[in-house]
Protein backbone atom coordinates (compact mmCIF):
# COMPACT_ATOMS: atom_id res chain seq x y z
CA UNK A 1 0.00 0.00 0.00
CA UNK A 2 2.44 2.25 1.01
CA UNK A 3 4.30 1.31 -2.02
CA UNK A 4 1.75 2.08 -4.28
CA UNK A 5 1.12 5.93 -2.64
CA UNK A 6 4.93 6.42 -2.77
CA UNK A 7 5.22 5.07 -6.49
CA UNK A 8 2.22 7.27 -7.59
CA UNK A 9 3.57 10.36 -5.30
CA UNK A 10 6.54 10.02 -7.49
CA UNK A 11 4.61 9.56 -10.83
CA UNK A 12 3.08 12.74 -10.34
CA UNK A 13 6.17 14.81 -9.19
CA UNK A 14 8.18 13.39 -12.60
CA UNK A 15 4.85 14.68 -14.51
CA UNK A 16 5.21 17.59 -12.48
CA UNK A 17 8.60 18.44 -13.38
CA UNK A 18 8.73 17.68 -17.35
CA UNK A 19 5.53 19.66 -17.41
CA UNK A 20 6.73 22.89 -16.03
CA UNK A 21 10.11 22.66 -18.39
CA UNK A 22 7.67 21.67 -21.67
CA UNK A 23 5.55 25.13 -20.86
CA UNK A 24 9.00 26.58 -20.12
CA UNK A 25 9.99 25.68 -23.76
CA UNK A 26 6.82 26.65 -25.43
CA UNK A 27 4.88 29.38 -24.14
CA UNK A 28 7.27 32.17 -25.49
CA UNK A 29 6.38 30.50 -28.43
CA UNK A 30 2.75 30.70 -28.18
CA UNK A 31 3.06 33.92 -26.94
CA UNK A 32 4.72 35.56 -29.52
CA UNK A 33 2.13 33.42 -32.12
CA UNK A 34 -0.67 35.53 -30.17
CA UNK A 35 1.05 38.56 -29.97
CA UNK A 36 1.50 38.22 -34.00
CA UNK A 37 -2.55 39.11 -33.81
CA UNK A 38 -2.40 41.58 -31.56
CA UNK A 39 -2.55 45.55 -32.23
CA UNK A 40 0.28 47.79 -30.58
CA UNK A 41 -1.71 48.85 -28.09
CA UNK A 42 -3.02 45.31 -27.00
CA UNK A 43 0.46 43.95 -27.12
CA UNK A 44 1.40 46.62 -24.09
CA UNK A 45 -1.85 46.83 -22.45
CA UNK A 46 -2.45 43.26 -21.92
CA UNK A 47 0.23 40.98 -22.63
CA UNK A 48 -0.99 37.51 -21.39
CA UNK A 49 -4.07 38.39 -22.97
CA UNK A 50 -6.24 36.84 -26.31
CA UNK A 51 -6.14 39.72 -28.88
CA UNK A 52 -9.09 42.11 -28.26
CA UNK A 53 -9.37 41.67 -31.84
CA UNK A 54 -7.70 39.79 -34.21
CA UNK A 55 -4.99 41.55 -36.74
CA UNK A 56 -4.13 39.99 -39.98
CA UNK A 57 -2.97 43.29 -41.26
CA UNK A 58 -0.09 42.95 -38.95
CA UNK A 59 1.33 39.97 -41.18
CA UNK A 60 0.28 41.98 -44.77
CA UNK A 61 2.07 44.75 -43.49
CA UNK A 62 5.62 42.52 -41.99
CA UNK A 63 5.51 41.17 -45.69
CA UNK A 64 5.19 43.77 -48.05
CA UNK A 65 6.13 47.06 -45.32
CA UNK A 66 9.24 45.45 -43.87
CA UNK A 67 9.78 43.46 -46.46
CA UNK A 68 9.93 40.07 -44.50
CA UNK A 69 8.27 38.60 -48.24
CA UNK A 70 11.36 39.45 -50.15
CA UNK A 71 14.04 37.92 -47.72
CA UNK A 72 11.82 35.05 -47.36
CA UNK A 73 12.60 34.72 -51.10
CA UNK A 74 16.33 35.58 -51.27
CA UNK A 75 16.44 32.64 -48.11
CA UNK A 76 14.47 30.01 -50.30
CA UNK A 77 16.03 30.70 -53.66
CA UNK A 78 19.80 30.68 -51.55
CA UNK A 79 19.27 27.90 -49.54
CA UNK A 80 17.10 25.66 -51.77
CA UNK A 81 20.42 26.20 -54.58
CA UNK A 82 23.04 25.28 -51.97
CA UNK A 83 21.06 22.66 -50.39
CA UNK A 84 20.43 20.80 -53.84
CA UNK A 85 24.14 21.60 -54.91
CA UNK A 86 25.88 20.65 -51.96
CA UNK A 87 23.65 17.25 -52.22
CA UNK A 88 24.72 16.57 -55.28
CA UNK A 89 28.37 17.41 -55.11
CA UNK A 90 28.96 15.93 -51.54
CA UNK A 91 27.43 12.58 -53.14
CA UNK A 92 29.44 12.71 -56.21
CA UNK A 93 32.90 13.26 -54.26
CA UNK A 94 31.63 11.00 -50.81
CA UNK A 95 30.78 8.22 -53.93
CA UNK A 96 34.16 8.28 -55.66
CA UNK A 97 35.99 8.46 -52.58
CA UNK A 98 33.86 5.52 -50.56
CA UNK A 99 33.98 3.06 -53.86
CA UNK A 100 37.64 3.83 -55.74
CA UNK A 101 40.87 3.46 -54.14
CA UNK A 102 43.23 5.51 -56.37
CA UNK A 103 46.50 7.12 -54.93
CA UNK A 104 45.65 9.97 -53.11
CA UNK A 105 42.33 9.06 -52.17
CA UNK A 106 43.37 8.89 -48.12
CA UNK A 107 44.91 12.59 -48.83
CA UNK A 108 41.33 13.87 -50.03
CA UNK A 109 39.41 12.16 -47.52
CA UNK A 110 41.48 13.66 -44.79
CA UNK A 111 41.45 16.72 -46.24
CA UNK A 112 37.63 17.39 -46.63
CA UNK A 113 37.49 15.91 -43.39
CA UNK A 114 39.94 18.40 -41.51
CA UNK A 115 37.62 21.05 -42.77
CA UNK A 116 35.30 19.89 -40.07
CA UNK A 117 37.54 20.92 -37.00
CA UNK A 118 38.49 24.33 -37.64
CA UNK A 119 35.86 27.04 -36.67
CA UNK A 120 34.23 29.03 -39.38
CA UNK A 121 35.77 32.23 -37.78
CA UNK A 122 39.33 30.86 -38.67
CA UNK A 123 38.60 31.21 -42.03
CA UNK A 124 35.94 34.44 -42.00
CA UNK A 125 38.15 37.48 -43.02
CA UNK A 126 40.08 35.75 -45.89
CA UNK A 127 37.08 34.33 -47.17
CA UNK A 128 35.83 37.89 -47.09
CA UNK A 129 38.48 38.74 -49.60
CA UNK A 130 38.38 35.83 -51.36
CA UNK A 131 34.85 36.03 -52.23
CA UNK A 132 35.41 40.07 -53.29
CA UNK A 133 38.56 39.02 -55.54
CA UNK A 134 35.79 36.93 -57.34
CA UNK A 135 33.40 39.34 -57.35
CA UNK A 136 31.29 37.25 -55.77
CA UNK A 137 30.25 39.77 -53.00
CA UNK A 138 26.62 40.43 -52.57
CA UNK A 139 25.81 38.14 -54.81
CA UNK A 140 23.70 34.83 -54.37
CA UNK A 141 26.08 32.69 -56.34
CA UNK A 142 28.69 34.04 -54.17
CA UNK A 143 26.33 32.94 -51.05
CA UNK A 144 25.20 29.38 -52.87
CA UNK A 145 28.85 28.98 -53.04
CA UNK A 146 30.28 29.35 -50.00
CA UNK A 147 27.32 27.88 -48.07
CA UNK A 148 27.78 25.01 -50.21
CA UNK A 149 31.93 24.59 -50.12
CA UNK A 150 31.74 24.86 -45.94
CA UNK A 151 28.71 22.19 -46.08
CA UNK A 152 30.70 19.89 -48.07
CA UNK A 153 33.26 18.55 -45.29
CA UNK A 154 30.25 17.02 -43.13
CA UNK A 155 28.36 15.88 -46.12
CA UNK A 156 31.37 13.76 -47.75
CA UNK A 157 32.45 12.57 -44.58
CA UNK A 158 28.91 11.26 -43.67
CA UNK A 159 27.96 9.70 -46.84
CA UNK A 160 31.07 8.24 -47.60
CA UNK A 161 30.65 6.45 -44.78
CA UNK A 162 27.04 6.04 -45.68
CA UNK A 163 28.17 4.65 -49.59
CA UNK A 164 30.59 1.73 -47.89
CA UNK A 165 28.26 -0.14 -45.89
CA UNK A 166 25.93 -0.11 -49.80
CA UNK A 167 26.40 -3.57 -51.24
CA UNK A 168 28.77 -3.58 -54.03
CA UNK A 169 27.62 -6.54 -56.12
CA UNK A 170 24.55 -4.52 -57.51
CA UNK A 171 26.56 -1.45 -58.71
CA UNK A 172 28.98 -4.39 -60.26
CA UNK A 173 26.36 -6.39 -61.99
CA UNK A 174 25.07 -2.80 -63.53
CA UNK A 175 28.82 -2.38 -64.40
CA UNK A 176 28.92 -5.87 -66.15
CA UNK A 177 25.23 -4.93 -67.79
CA UNK A 178 26.76 -2.01 -69.58
CA UNK A 179 25.91 0.44 -67.41
CA UNK A 180 28.39 3.54 -67.36
CA UNK A 181 29.91 4.50 -63.97
CA UNK A 182 28.04 7.51 -64.63
CA UNK A 183 24.73 5.73 -64.59
CA UNK A 184 25.56 3.51 -62.06
CA UNK A 185 25.66 6.42 -59.63
CA UNK A 186 22.60 8.56 -60.57
CA UNK A 187 20.50 5.27 -61.40
CA UNK A 188 21.75 2.36 -58.86
CA UNK A 189 23.66 4.34 -56.00
CA UNK A 190 21.95 7.07 -55.24
CA UNK A 191 18.42 5.95 -55.35
CA UNK A 192 20.39 3.13 -52.59
CA UNK A 193 21.63 6.28 -50.50
CA UNK A 194 18.10 7.70 -49.92
CA UNK A 195 17.84 7.33 -46.07
CA UNK A 196 21.54 8.89 -45.70
CA UNK A 197 20.48 11.49 -47.90
CA UNK A 198 17.53 12.54 -45.92
CA UNK A 199 19.32 11.97 -42.91
CA UNK A 200 22.36 14.71 -43.77
CA UNK A 201 19.86 17.00 -46.35
CA UNK A 202 17.43 17.92 -43.13
CA UNK A 203 20.66 18.95 -41.26
CA UNK A 204 22.17 20.49 -44.15
CA UNK A 205 18.75 22.45 -44.49
CA UNK A 206 18.48 23.73 -41.27
CA UNK A 207 21.79 25.10 -40.37
CA UNK A 208 21.60 26.76 -43.64
CA UNK A 209 18.41 28.40 -42.73
CA UNK A 210 19.77 29.53 -40.07
CA UNK A 211 22.91 30.82 -41.24
CA UNK A 212 23.67 34.05 -39.71
CA UNK A 213 27.27 34.91 -39.90
CA UNK A 214 28.20 34.29 -43.24
CA UNK A 215 25.49 36.55 -45.22
CA UNK A 216 26.42 39.31 -42.48
CA UNK A 217 29.86 39.53 -43.95
CA UNK A 218 29.16 38.37 -47.42
CA UNK A 219 25.89 39.59 -48.60
CA UNK A 220 25.97 43.41 -47.53
CA UNK A 221 22.99 44.44 -49.57
CA UNK A 222 19.75 45.15 -47.87
CA UNK A 223 17.82 43.87 -51.27
CA UNK A 224 19.15 40.50 -51.04
CA UNK A 225 19.41 40.00 -46.91
CA UNK A 226 18.08 36.38 -46.10
CA UNK A 227 15.57 36.42 -43.78
CA UNK A 228 18.27 36.38 -40.02
CA UNK A 229 19.85 39.04 -41.43
CA UNK A 230 16.34 41.16 -41.87
CA UNK A 231 14.93 40.13 -39.10
CA UNK A 232 17.45 41.05 -37.07
CA UNK A 233 17.37 44.26 -38.49
CA UNK A 234 13.71 44.41 -38.26
CA UNK A 235 13.80 43.63 -34.69
CA UNK A 236 16.23 46.82 -34.51
CA UNK A 237 14.16 49.17 -36.64
CA UNK A 238 11.00 48.43 -35.43
CA UNK A 239 12.33 49.19 -32.19
CA UNK A 240 12.25 53.35 -33.64
CA UNK A 241 8.96 52.93 -35.57
CA UNK A 242 7.48 51.58 -32.58
CA UNK A 243 5.78 48.54 -34.51
CA UNK A 244 6.08 45.61 -32.66
CA UNK A 245 3.21 43.67 -33.63
CA UNK A 246 4.52 43.52 -37.52
CA UNK A 247 8.09 42.21 -36.39
CA UNK A 248 5.96 39.42 -34.02
CA UNK A 249 4.23 38.67 -37.56
CA UNK A 250 7.73 38.54 -39.19
CA UNK A 251 8.56 36.34 -36.49
CA UNK A 252 6.57 33.69 -37.43
CA UNK A 253 6.44 33.84 -40.98
CA UNK A 254 10.35 33.48 -40.89
CA UNK A 255 9.36 30.69 -38.13
CA UNK A 256 6.70 28.87 -39.73
CA UNK A 257 8.78 26.63 -42.85
CA UNK A 258 11.29 25.22 -39.79
CA UNK A 259 9.11 24.08 -37.53
CA UNK A 260 6.73 22.92 -40.84
CA UNK A 261 9.54 20.67 -41.44
CA UNK A 262 9.80 19.61 -37.72
CA UNK A 263 6.08 18.91 -37.62
CA UNK A 264 6.07 16.80 -40.56
CA UNK A 265 9.30 15.08 -40.30
CA UNK A 266 10.22 14.90 -36.33
CA UNK A 267 12.10 11.76 -36.26
CA UNK A 268 13.61 12.33 -39.17
CA UNK A 269 14.80 15.62 -38.10
CA UNK A 270 16.02 14.16 -34.65
CA UNK A 271 17.98 11.78 -36.49
CA UNK A 272 19.22 14.58 -38.74
CA UNK A 273 20.23 16.83 -36.42
CA UNK A 274 21.79 14.05 -34.27
CA UNK A 275 24.10 12.93 -37.19
CA UNK A 276 25.77 16.12 -36.48
CA UNK A 277 26.74 15.38 -33.64
CA UNK A 278 29.58 12.95 -35.54
CA UNK A 279 31.42 15.90 -36.54
CA UNK B 1 35.11 -2.34 -62.76
CA UNK B 2 37.68 -0.75 -64.48
CA UNK B 3 36.01 0.89 -67.41
CA UNK B 4 35.37 4.33 -67.10
CA UNK B 5 37.40 4.63 -63.88
CA UNK B 6 39.34 7.60 -64.18
CA UNK B 7 36.91 9.79 -65.79
CA UNK B 8 33.82 9.24 -63.15
CA UNK B 9 37.28 9.85 -60.41
CA UNK B 10 38.45 13.15 -62.63
CA UNK B 11 34.88 14.12 -63.33
CA UNK B 12 32.91 13.54 -60.04
CA UNK B 13 35.88 14.78 -57.60
CA UNK B 14 36.46 18.43 -59.68
CA UNK B 15 34.02 20.43 -58.95
CA UNK B 16 33.50 19.36 -54.94
CA UNK B 17 37.03 19.94 -54.52
CA UNK B 18 37.54 22.88 -56.24
CA UNK B 19 35.11 24.66 -54.69
CA UNK B 20 36.39 23.07 -51.68
CA UNK B 21 40.16 24.35 -52.52
CA UNK B 22 39.13 27.64 -53.03
CA UNK B 23 36.38 28.60 -50.56
CA UNK B 24 37.55 26.44 -47.44
CA UNK B 25 41.15 25.12 -47.80
CA UNK B 26 42.74 28.48 -48.85
CA UNK B 27 41.43 30.86 -46.58
CA UNK B 28 42.45 28.38 -43.91
CA UNK B 29 45.67 28.75 -44.59
CA UNK B 30 45.62 32.08 -45.56
CA UNK B 31 44.22 33.13 -41.77
CA UNK B 32 47.52 31.80 -40.34
CA UNK B 33 49.67 34.07 -42.26
CA UNK B 34 47.56 36.85 -42.34
CA UNK B 35 47.67 35.91 -38.32
CA UNK B 36 51.58 37.60 -38.34
CA UNK B 37 50.73 40.49 -40.53
CA UNK B 38 49.44 44.10 -39.36
CA UNK B 39 47.29 43.75 -42.45
CA UNK B 40 44.34 46.45 -42.71
CA UNK B 41 42.94 45.17 -46.08
CA UNK B 42 43.57 48.20 -48.26
CA UNK B 43 46.84 47.27 -49.89
CA UNK B 44 47.27 44.17 -51.40
CA UNK B 45 50.99 43.58 -50.37
CA UNK B 46 50.68 41.96 -45.78
CA UNK B 47 53.15 43.86 -44.02
CA UNK B 48 54.97 41.28 -42.17
CA UNK B 49 54.38 41.97 -37.74
CA UNK B 50 55.94 38.19 -36.55
CA UNK B 51 54.09 37.47 -33.75
CA UNK B 52 53.12 40.96 -32.79
CA UNK B 53 49.40 40.40 -32.66
CA UNK B 54 49.87 37.07 -30.55
CA UNK B 55 51.60 40.02 -28.49
CA UNK B 56 49.26 42.56 -28.51
CA UNK B 57 46.32 40.00 -27.80
CA UNK B 58 48.34 39.07 -24.51
CA UNK B 59 48.12 42.64 -23.27
CA UNK B 60 44.01 43.36 -24.35
CA UNK B 61 41.76 43.51 -21.61
CA UNK B 62 39.06 43.73 -24.06
CA UNK B 63 40.12 40.52 -25.74
CA UNK B 64 40.68 39.17 -22.01
CA UNK B 65 37.38 40.35 -20.82
CA UNK B 66 35.67 38.78 -24.25
CA UNK B 67 37.60 35.89 -23.13
CA UNK B 68 36.52 35.35 -19.43
CA UNK B 69 32.81 35.85 -20.85
CA UNK B 70 33.04 32.25 -22.94
CA UNK B 71 35.01 31.21 -20.05
CA UNK B 72 31.89 31.51 -17.97
CA UNK B 73 29.51 30.04 -20.62
CA UNK B 74 31.95 27.20 -21.47
CA UNK B 75 31.91 26.46 -17.46
CA UNK B 76 27.95 27.34 -16.50
CA UNK B 77 26.09 26.33 -20.16
CA UNK B 78 27.31 22.77 -20.87
CA UNK B 79 27.11 21.45 -17.05
CA UNK B 80 23.20 22.90 -16.42
CA UNK B 81 21.75 21.67 -19.62
CA UNK B 82 23.48 18.35 -19.38
CA UNK B 83 22.48 17.73 -15.83
CA UNK B 84 18.91 19.21 -16.98
CA UNK B 85 18.88 16.75 -20.37
CA UNK B 86 19.69 14.29 -18.06
CA UNK B 87 17.01 14.83 -15.81
CA UNK B 88 14.72 15.07 -18.16
CA UNK B 89 15.36 12.22 -19.84
CA UNK B 90 15.63 9.92 -16.94
CA UNK B 91 11.91 10.93 -16.00
CA UNK B 92 10.70 10.45 -19.14
CA UNK B 93 12.34 6.97 -19.56
CA UNK B 94 13.02 5.15 -16.41
CA UNK B 95 9.13 4.82 -15.57
CA UNK B 96 7.98 5.70 -12.13
CA UNK B 97 9.27 2.56 -9.98
CA UNK B 98 13.44 2.19 -10.00
CA UNK B 99 13.44 -1.15 -11.32
CA UNK B 100 11.35 -0.87 -14.97
CA UNK B 101 12.61 0.94 -18.21
CA UNK B 102 9.20 2.83 -19.45
CA UNK B 103 8.19 5.38 -20.65
CA UNK B 104 5.72 8.10 -18.79
CA UNK B 105 2.27 9.22 -20.30
CA UNK B 106 3.00 12.08 -22.60
CA UNK B 107 6.43 11.02 -23.51
CA UNK B 108 6.44 12.04 -27.12
CA UNK B 109 4.32 15.00 -25.98
CA UNK B 110 7.07 16.07 -23.67
CA UNK B 111 9.54 15.68 -26.27
CA UNK B 112 8.06 17.61 -29.16
CA UNK B 113 7.83 20.89 -27.04
CA UNK B 114 11.44 20.56 -25.82
CA UNK B 115 12.44 20.03 -28.69
CA UNK B 116 10.67 23.07 -30.51
CA UNK B 117 12.74 25.67 -28.97
CA UNK B 118 16.06 24.20 -30.27
CA UNK B 119 14.12 24.00 -33.78
CA UNK B 120 13.73 27.90 -33.94
CA UNK B 121 16.37 29.78 -35.92
CA UNK B 122 18.61 31.43 -33.90
CA UNK B 123 18.28 34.79 -34.66
CA UNK B 124 14.36 34.20 -33.88
CA UNK B 125 15.22 32.95 -30.38
CA UNK B 126 17.32 36.05 -30.58
CA UNK B 127 14.29 38.35 -30.89
CA UNK B 128 12.16 36.39 -29.19
CA UNK B 129 13.62 36.52 -25.88
CA UNK B 130 14.46 40.50 -26.71
CA UNK B 131 10.87 40.10 -26.30
CA UNK B 132 10.38 38.18 -23.28
CA UNK B 133 13.16 39.58 -21.48
CA UNK B 134 11.52 43.31 -22.60
CA UNK B 135 11.03 45.26 -18.82
CA UNK B 136 8.06 46.75 -19.93
CA UNK B 137 5.81 44.28 -22.42
CA UNK B 138 8.53 41.40 -21.53
CA UNK B 139 6.69 38.19 -19.70
CA UNK B 140 9.04 37.57 -17.51
CA UNK B 141 9.00 40.69 -15.52
CA UNK B 142 4.92 40.20 -16.14
CA UNK B 143 5.27 37.04 -14.27
CA UNK B 144 7.08 37.61 -11.78
CA UNK B 145 4.41 40.63 -10.97
CA UNK B 146 1.81 38.57 -11.23
CA UNK B 147 3.70 36.31 -8.92
CA UNK B 148 3.99 38.64 -6.34
CA UNK B 149 7.73 38.61 -6.67
CA UNK B 150 8.28 41.97 -8.07
CA UNK B 151 11.17 42.89 -6.60
CA UNK B 152 13.08 39.78 -8.55
CA UNK B 153 12.52 42.00 -11.83
CA UNK B 154 15.57 43.20 -13.59
CA UNK B 155 16.38 44.54 -16.76
CA UNK B 156 17.57 41.95 -17.71
CA UNK B 157 19.78 42.29 -20.71
CA UNK B 158 20.93 45.99 -19.84
CA UNK B 159 22.25 45.13 -16.15
CA UNK B 160 25.87 44.48 -16.54
CA UNK B 161 25.18 42.43 -13.69
CA UNK B 162 23.10 39.88 -15.09
CA UNK B 163 23.20 40.29 -18.54
CA UNK B 164 25.64 37.55 -19.61
CA UNK B 165 23.83 34.59 -17.21
CA UNK B 166 20.70 36.27 -19.09
CA UNK B 167 22.20 35.25 -22.45
CA UNK B 168 23.19 31.95 -20.62
CA UNK B 169 19.67 31.04 -19.85
CA UNK B 170 18.74 31.22 -23.38
CA UNK B 171 21.49 28.89 -24.63
CA UNK B 172 19.92 26.56 -22.01
CA UNK B 173 16.49 27.21 -22.86
CA UNK B 174 17.34 26.62 -26.64
CA UNK B 175 19.61 23.64 -26.05
CA UNK B 176 18.34 21.49 -23.57
CA UNK B 177 15.37 19.35 -26.09
CA UNK B 178 18.38 18.04 -27.93
CA UNK B 179 20.03 16.55 -25.45
CA UNK B 180 16.96 14.90 -23.78
CA UNK B 181 16.43 13.65 -27.00
CA UNK B 182 20.06 12.12 -27.41
CA UNK B 183 19.93 11.20 -23.43
CA UNK B 184 16.78 9.36 -24.30
CA UNK B 185 17.87 7.17 -27.13
CA UNK B 186 20.83 6.20 -25.10
CA UNK B 187 19.15 5.41 -22.07
CA UNK B 188 17.00 2.92 -24.10
CA UNK B 189 19.59 1.18 -25.01
CA UNK B 190 20.74 0.03 -21.67
CA UNK B 191 19.49 -3.07 -20.94
CA UNK B 192 16.16 -3.61 -19.12
CA UNK B 193 17.93 -7.19 -16.59
CA UNK B 194 20.71 -4.31 -15.17
CA UNK B 195 17.91 -2.44 -13.76
CA UNK B 196 15.96 -5.42 -12.73
CA UNK B 197 18.81 -6.17 -10.83
CA UNK B 198 19.24 -3.05 -9.41
CA UNK B 199 15.86 -3.47 -8.00
CA UNK B 200 16.39 -6.90 -6.64
CA UNK B 201 19.22 -5.61 -5.34
CA UNK B 202 16.90 -2.83 -3.21
CA UNK B 203 18.34 -0.14 -5.26
CA UNK B 204 16.28 3.39 -5.36
CA UNK B 205 15.96 5.63 -7.81
CA UNK B 206 18.94 7.87 -7.08
CA UNK B 207 21.46 4.88 -6.75
CA UNK B 208 20.03 2.97 -10.22
CA UNK B 209 20.74 6.85 -11.60
CA UNK B 210 24.46 7.17 -10.39
CA UNK B 211 25.82 3.48 -10.50
CA UNK B 212 24.41 2.57 -13.75
CA UNK B 213 22.79 4.83 -16.04
CA UNK B 214 25.00 6.86 -15.87
CA UNK B 215 28.33 5.22 -15.69
CA UNK B 216 26.87 3.61 -19.27
CA UNK B 217 26.17 6.99 -20.46
CA UNK B 218 29.66 8.38 -20.42
CA UNK B 219 30.19 8.71 -24.29
CA UNK B 220 27.31 10.03 -24.99
CA UNK B 221 27.59 13.01 -22.46
CA UNK B 222 31.36 13.75 -23.63
CA UNK B 223 29.78 13.80 -27.08
CA UNK B 224 27.10 16.37 -26.02
CA UNK B 225 29.55 18.34 -24.27
CA UNK B 226 32.17 18.62 -27.04
CA UNK B 227 29.04 20.08 -28.68
CA UNK B 228 27.72 22.36 -26.24
CA UNK B 229 31.25 23.79 -25.41
CA UNK B 230 31.80 24.35 -29.28
CA UNK B 231 28.84 26.32 -29.17
CA UNK B 232 29.73 28.32 -25.95
CA UNK B 233 32.94 29.51 -27.56
CA UNK B 234 31.32 30.40 -30.35
CA UNK B 235 27.84 31.68 -29.72
CA UNK B 236 28.59 34.40 -31.94
CA UNK B 237 24.94 35.22 -33.88
CA UNK B 238 22.69 35.03 -30.29
CA UNK B 239 24.69 37.74 -28.94
CA UNK B 240 25.55 39.99 -31.96
CA UNK B 241 21.75 39.94 -32.80
CA UNK B 242 20.64 40.69 -28.89
CA UNK B 243 23.78 42.52 -27.93
CA UNK B 244 25.40 43.99 -31.21
CA UNK B 245 27.67 46.00 -28.92
CA UNK B 246 28.73 43.76 -26.50
CA UNK B 247 26.28 44.68 -24.02
CA UNK B 248 25.96 46.96 -21.26
CA UNK B 249 29.61 47.60 -20.11
CA UNK B 250 30.56 45.50 -23.15
CA UNK B 251 30.00 42.67 -20.26
CA UNK B 252 28.37 40.60 -22.60
CA UNK B 253 31.25 40.80 -25.94
CA UNK B 254 32.41 36.99 -26.76
CA UNK B 255 35.47 36.39 -28.43
CA UNK B 256 33.86 35.90 -31.61
CA UNK B 257 32.15 39.38 -31.60
CA UNK B 258 35.40 40.50 -31.11
CA UNK B 259 37.02 39.41 -34.05
CA UNK B 260 34.42 39.72 -35.92
CA UNK B 261 34.23 43.43 -34.71
CA UNK B 262 38.37 43.48 -35.10
CA UNK B 263 37.94 42.92 -38.72
CA UNK B 264 34.48 44.81 -40.24
CA UNK B 265 34.58 47.76 -37.54
CA UNK B 266 37.73 48.18 -37.29
CA UNK B 267 39.91 46.95 -40.16
CA UNK B 268 42.38 45.07 -38.50
CA UNK B 269 42.47 42.19 -40.78
CA UNK B 270 45.85 40.54 -39.40
CA UNK B 271 44.45 41.20 -35.26
CA UNK B 272 41.36 39.61 -36.45
CA UNK B 273 42.88 36.68 -37.84
CA UNK B 274 45.20 35.96 -35.03
CA UNK B 275 42.26 36.27 -32.52
CA UNK B 276 40.75 33.73 -34.90
CA UNK B 277 43.60 31.24 -34.74
CA UNK B 278 43.61 31.40 -30.85
CA UNK B 279 39.69 30.57 -30.94
CA UNK B 280 40.52 27.62 -33.56
CA UNK B 281 43.17 26.39 -30.88
CA UNK B 282 40.81 26.61 -27.89
CA UNK B 283 38.52 24.78 -29.86
CA UNK B 284 40.68 21.73 -30.63
CA UNK B 285 41.95 22.21 -26.84
CA UNK B 286 38.39 21.31 -25.99
CA UNK B 287 38.13 18.62 -27.66
CA UNK B 288 41.54 16.87 -27.12
CA UNK B 289 40.71 17.75 -23.23
CA UNK B 290 37.35 15.97 -22.97
CA UNK B 291 38.15 12.91 -24.96
CA UNK B 292 41.61 12.63 -23.85
CA UNK B 293 41.96 12.96 -19.98
CA UNK B 294 39.14 11.32 -19.37
CA UNK B 295 39.93 8.09 -21.70
CA UNK B 296 38.88 5.23 -19.47
CA UNK B 297 38.18 1.22 -20.26
CA UNK B 298 34.59 1.70 -22.83
CA UNK B 299 32.10 -0.32 -20.51
CA UNK B 300 30.31 -2.90 -23.20
CA UNK B 301 27.46 -4.34 -22.79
Amino acid sequence: MIEKIRSALARVAAHGVLAVWALAATIPMLWALISAFKSNSDLFAAPWKLPSSWHFDNFVRAWSKADIGGYLMNTLIVVLSALALTMLLGAMAAYVLARFPFPGNRVIYYGFVAGMAFPLFLALVPLFFVVKNLGLLGTFPGLILVYTAYSLPFTVFFLTGFFRTLPAAVAEAAVLDGCSQEGVFFRVMLPMAKPGLISVGIFNFLSMWNQYLLPLVLNPDQHSYVLSQGLAALAVQQGYQSDWSALFAGMVIAALPVVAVYLALQKKVQTGLSVGLLK
Amino acid sequence: MRHGRLRIITLFLAAPLTLYGVLVASPLIQAFYISLTSWTGYTSAKPFAGLANYRRLLHDPAFWQALEHNALLLVAVPAITIVLGLLFASLLNVGARAGSVEGVRFSSLYQKSFFLPHILPVVITAVLWQFLYNPELGLINSLLDAAGLGSLKQTWLGDPQVALWSMAAILVWAGVGFYVILFSAAMQSIPKDLYEAADLDGANRLRTMLSITLPLLRETVQVAYVYLGIGALDAFTLFQVLQPDGGPNNSTNVVAQYLYQSAFDNGQFGYASAIGVVLCLLTLVLTAVTFGVSRRERIEF
